[in-house]
């Protein structure tokens, strides 16, 4: 089923995706936001440009952009998956807590911005480009992965894990320590967290035809926060 | 009495868009209208505008100044205080279409004029000073009058409406311009007034702004020892007075000046491994503190033969960047652009605090 978004709002275009097959192709997108969100057991592809907080508390359903995306993408998703075939605008997976994003290409700004995990819901990003500035800012959990592959040689912007206080963001290559804040704690990848990359990737690697053997070879570092060094005193003094 | 703008602060978004032709090729106020469509809902009505350069190709020597009156009398007032100033070649009313969406309109005219040569003798100024001092009395000590517009071939056009509205109203698709701005208001601070709508101007300096900056007072209370005065309590009003003073009294150029209201943090510039590149990066921050702008912002500044767009250095807000032959498009949403162009290329997001110049090649303007 082919919907054609032109010159319809929003709130009429996500009634008729409500009303819609399962499997739908939404094309003429421009501008529209809050597409999708909420939604569980659709299979939607988006030709165009779709608005800002597309797939807002997703809840399963699947989402495809064919081009970029603007900003706040997956904005406190619950579940499913959002696959988007060019950039990323500001703020992707803003507080998501669950469910997939996979970007081809570059992230902005704060992408992963307060990622939370609880017990098996595990939010991933993965990027294929470079990250913004603020990536996984204030991170409380989840997995967010940078691939770092033809951006350059560019692989994040500065003060990348600012306020992070739980999960992991696993870079392909070695960002500059001093970016990092110093209650961050950068490593090499070990075996446990190349086998979590390697399970991660799998499915990424698959939907945009690349080479997951040839991605697992370089070397990867892996951000924590630094349990021996914790946010403390930093508003009052207890 | 219902408080206007200036009168009350309200403490509660924006979209941007413009585009330029690196050629110098006019276009018709038509797609920039466009543009706004898909951007909407990040105005609620209470003002739009726009800022367009190249328009006046026939009076390009004069000052074009775009005035709103509150009623006839103030017209008239205004008008004996401007014919000791300048010399007026040409008065008359802005055209525009009366249209539901936009109502209480002022009284709207537009004034080609020029300097007394006597008066600026008198007083030994040059000629922007001159005017910029005259707008500046107008709009503080003239009731019921307000330039909203003072620049050289070029003009603002603004409302109290959604901006593919007010484009309608003046009749933008008459106008043709190298390069077009476009702001749609969501007022954050203030009631929404006529007045107080995007594009801020100051000659044939220009400014939308999508943010709401925390440094407003700070960087009142330093620029009005220069003469300026904020008059409406409207962040991007001082936006506009700090790229005046730094520009055209402190002869900065648009980088550096983009480096001082968005200078990079210490510990950025600490890391920086050019010597020369730190040494004028704390230069800039230490003369002018006082111009740091904080809190979120997205602005595109127009002037006369060009354009920059500029976030703030935590990119709080924003803007992307595209292009297509001689044109550049920059637009708070990507959509903004396509519907501009739809085969736009090179798209990008531009980091915080990095400015994107574009000037007209050599002679196009």
């Amino acid at each position: 089923m082919v919907l054609n978004a032109n010159g319809i709002e929003f709130k009429e275009l996500n009634e008729k995706l409500r009303g819609s097959d399962n499997k739908i192709t939404v094309n003429g997108c421009c501008g529209q936001r809050f597409i999708a969100s909420g939604m569980k057991n659709k299979k939607i592809t988006i030709e165009g440009i779709p608005g800002n907080a597309l797939g807002a508390y997703l809840d399963g359903a699947e989402i495809t952009v064919k081009g970029n995306a603007q900003d706040a993408v997956g904005d406190t998703m619950n579940d499913g998956k959002i696959v988007i075939h060019g950039n990323i605008g500001d703020a992707a997976g803003y507080a998501m807590r669950g469910g997939r994003i996979y970007i081809k290409g570059n992230a902005g700004y704060r992408a992963g911005i307060h990622m939370k995990e609880y017990k098996n819901k595990v939010p991933v990003m993965i990027i294929g480009g470079s990250a913004g500035s603020f990536l996984g800012e204030y991170q409380a959990g989840g997995i967010i992965i940078v691939l770092g592959m033809k951006s350059g040689g560019k692989l994040v912007g500065n003060f990348p894990c600012t306020g992070m206080h739980g999960g992991k963001v696993f870079f392909r290559g070695e960002p500059a320590e001093d970016i990092f804040p110093k209650n961050v704690c950068l490593k090499a990848a070990s075996a446990d967290d190349m086998k979590c990359i390697n399970e991660q990737i799998s499915e990424y690697a698959d939907i945009f035809g690349l080479d997951k053997n040839e991605i697992l070879q370089s070397k990867f570092t892996v951000a924590t926060p630094d349990s021996n060094n914790p946010y403390k005193q930093m508003y009052v003094a207890n | 009495m219902k408080s206007i703008e200036g009168q009350i602060r309200i403490p509660s978004g924006c979209a941007i868009a413009a585009v330029i032709s690196r050629e110098g090729n006019c276009m018709t106020g038509e797609k920039i209208v466009e543009s706004m469509k898909p951007m909407h809902d990040r105005s609620n009505g209470l003002g739009g505008g726009f800022a367009a350069y190249g328009i006046y190709p026939e009076y390009r020597d004069f000052y074009a100044l775009h005035m709103f009156f509150n009623d006839r009398a103030a017209r008239k007032d205004c008008e004996v205080f401007l014919k000791e100033r300048f010399e007026i070649v040409k008065s008359e009313i802005i055209p525009t279409r009366k249209i539901p969406s936009i109502t209480d309109e002022p009284v709207i005219w537009r004034y080609f004029v020029s300097p007394l040569q006597s008066q600026l003798k008198n007083l030994q100024l040059d000629e922007k000073e001159y005017v910029a001092r005259t707008v500046m009395k107008i709009n503080c000590e003239m009731a019921g009058s307000y330039v909203f517009s003072s620049g050289q071939n070029m003009g603002a056009f603004k409302a109290v409406g959604f901006p593919e509205d007010v484009g309608v109203f003046y009749k933008l698709e008459e106008y043709e311009g190298y390069s077009w701005t476009a702001h749609g208001r969501y007022p954050t601070n203030t009631p929404g007034w006529w007045g107080g709508a995007h594009p801020f101007t100051l000659l044939d300096y220009s400014i939308v702004h999508n943010g709401e900056i925390s440094s407003y007072d700070a960087n009142r209370r330093f620029i009005e020892m220069f003469g300026y005065k904020c008059t409406l309590q409207t962040d991007t009003e001082v936006i506009t007075y700090i790229m005046d003073y730094l520009l055209r009294v402190q002869k900065l150029t648009l980088a550096e000046a983009a480096n001082v209201i968005a200078a990079p943090f210490w510990s950025t510039i600490e890391s920086k491994t050019d010597a020369y590149e730190r040494k004028k990066y704390e230069f800039l921050r230490t003369v002018f503190p006082s111009l740091l702008i904080t809190g979120p912002f997205s602005i595109v500044f127009g002037f006369n033969g060009g354009l920059m767009a500029l976030n703030d250095r935590l990119k709080l807000r924003s803007m992307v960047v595209g292009e297509k032959e001689d044109k550049v498009f920059i637009a708070s949403e990507e959509a903004a652009i396509r519907v501009m162009e739809p085969e736009a290329e090179n798209i990008y997001a531009p980091a915080g605090g990095e400015p994107v110049i574009v000037k007209l090649k050599e002679g196009a303007f």
